[in-house]
């Protein structure tokens, strides 16, 4: 069953389109990259699944749920969808257990003291148990992307979207976010992720979607992708991205 | 140049002069201020408004009260406001609008004005990004923006809106033109009660002070006195 589902989302910024008939499915348990140069419409797109990013035709459904319906209850469904990005976005006037709970307090409705524990059991889980008293500005940035990846899953998502996590990281932090991103998938959660990781992406990825000028241009097995892509746009970008 | 000066009088007048005048000053300055933070971080939140009506309706506000003089915009809420609520009450005579609520009205509504601006200039301060994480989590507008946006704008503008309440002080004064007490109504009040007392040398023609005239009598501010009894006698 598909827990993500679009149907030919478009969108336009004034006069220009900055997504094309975008159609794809994230199947539940199933880890999809997203990947494509830069202004390609990935993170935009990314976006529309939590309605970030409105967009003008097509829909995109949520467990069943109708992202584009004016009518659909969009911060009830975006309670269910945990969201990493790219510059973390922590509340820097938050201590880093706060940032946690705040969602769980405010949205869940849980209590402060049932919120803590919680938040304290998923720091644990990233590692950062001694941290939480600290503000994220006292943290290094591999460090932050844990606890923006702690604060998403506290809400109990159905499905997690990842907007390049490890592209605004030192180089020796990125495996510290894609190691907890990998436990993740390897426990089953459904993950839509854009990286320009391509080794993550082989290792952890069902299938790879290659995005081109607002474009789906690919969506293949991750094998497949690798190994044969099939269109010629798809063929320069793997070999600029490996060989070096 | 002082030598003729009555230092003696500041003594004497300073209960008066701080006791009712700052007092009411200070008074007036902190609710105008809490008031006006209010209501312009609201003006400010419409102006950033994607809805086109509201962010005209602020912006069109802001740009008519940083428009005008302040003295302007006191007198005509003063003279008007009655007439207007009257009017909207359907009752036949002015309603009854004292002084101090006048002038604070008039206050909160012209410093929203600057509030606003400067609130807007520190919802803009944070990124996108901030509201995005609000949002994904799962909160309303209203959520993401008083537990997220506002406490991080207010922060990065604590220095303007210090100012911006300075300011507000001092213009505060000019509440003397609806005859209030405050700091510079006592202090005027005095200089009128010892009028040619206070610089007796350097006049030329030096009255005895008992022939000074009352101070309620005959000087220009427009509206009449509260009738209340003058402490420093």
């Amino acid at each position: 069953m598909a827990m993500i589902e679009m149907k030919d989302v478009s969108k336009w910024y004034g006069p220009v389109q900055v997504l094309k008939d975008c159609s794809a499915a994230v199947n539940k348990g199933e880890v999809v990259v997203v990947c494509g140069p830069s202004g390609s419409g990935k993170s935009t797109l990314i976006k529309t699944v939590n309605g970030l990013e409105p967009f003008q035709r097509g829909d995109v459904l949520v467990n069943g749920i109708s992202v584009g319906d004016p009518k659909t209850n969009l911060t009830r469904l975006r309670a269910q969808i945990g969201m990493v990005f790219q510059h973390f976005e922590l509340f820097p006037h938050m201590s880093v257990v706060d940032n946690i709970s705040l969602g769980q307090v405010r949205v869940l409705g849980r209590s402060r003291d049932e919120a803590t524990a919680r938040s304290m059991k998923l720091l644990e889980r990233v590692g950062l148990t001694q941290h939480a008293a600290k503000y994220p500005g006292q943290l290094s940035g591999g460090q932050q992307q844990r606890v923006a990846i702690a604060r998403a899953l506290a809400m109990d998502p159905l499905a997690m979207l990842f907007d390049e996590p490890t592209s605004a990281l030192d180089p020796e932090m990125i495996n510290e976010v894609l190691d907890v991103m990998t436990e993740l998938a390897r426990e089953g959660m459904t993950m839509m992720v854009v990286t320009h990781e391509m080794g993550f992406a082989s290792r952890v990825a069902h299938r790879v979607i290659f995005m081109d000028q607002g474009q789906i241009v690919e969506d293949d097995k991750k094998e497949d992708f690798f190994r044969t892509p099939r269109s010629e746009r798809a063929q320069q970008f793997l070999s600029k991205i490996l060989h070096h | 140049m002082l030598t003729g000066f009555d230092w003696d009088v500041i003594r004497r007048t300073a209960p008066y002069l701080f006791r009712e005048g700052m007092t009411f000053t200070l008074t007036l300055t902190a609710l105008a201020m809490t008031g006006g933070i209010v209501f312009g971080t609201l003006l400010a939140m419409m102006r950033l408004a994607s809805y086109r009506t509201l962010s005209t309706a602020a912006s069109g506000y802001v740009n008519v009260m940083r428009s005008t003089p302040l003295v302007l915009v006191i007198f005509w809420f003063y003279f008007l406001v009655p007439w207007i609520g009257g009017w909207l009450l359907g009752a036949t005579r002015p309603i009854q609008v004292g002084a101090f609520l006048s002038s604070l009205i008039t206050f909160m509504m012209f410093e929203a004005a600057y509030y606003c601006e400067i609130m807007r200039a520190g919802i803009q301060s944070i990124p996108r990004g901030q509201m995005w994480a609000g949002y994904a989590l799962g909160l309303s507008y209203w959520q993401t923006m008083g537990q997220i946006v506002l406490p991080q704008a207010f922060r990065n503008m604590l220095p303007v809106l210090l100012t911006q309440t300075i300011i507000l002080f001092q213009d505060t004064s000019l509440v003397y033109v609806l005859s209030i007490t405050d700091f510079l109504g006592a202090a005027s009040k005095i200089a009128q009660r010892d009028r040619g007392g206070l610089f007796r040398d350097q006049l030329r023609r030096v009255e005895p002070r008992e022939a000074a005239p009352a101070p309620a009598g005959g000087s220009e501010p427009v509206a009449r006195d509260s009738g209340r009894a003058p402490s420093w006698r």
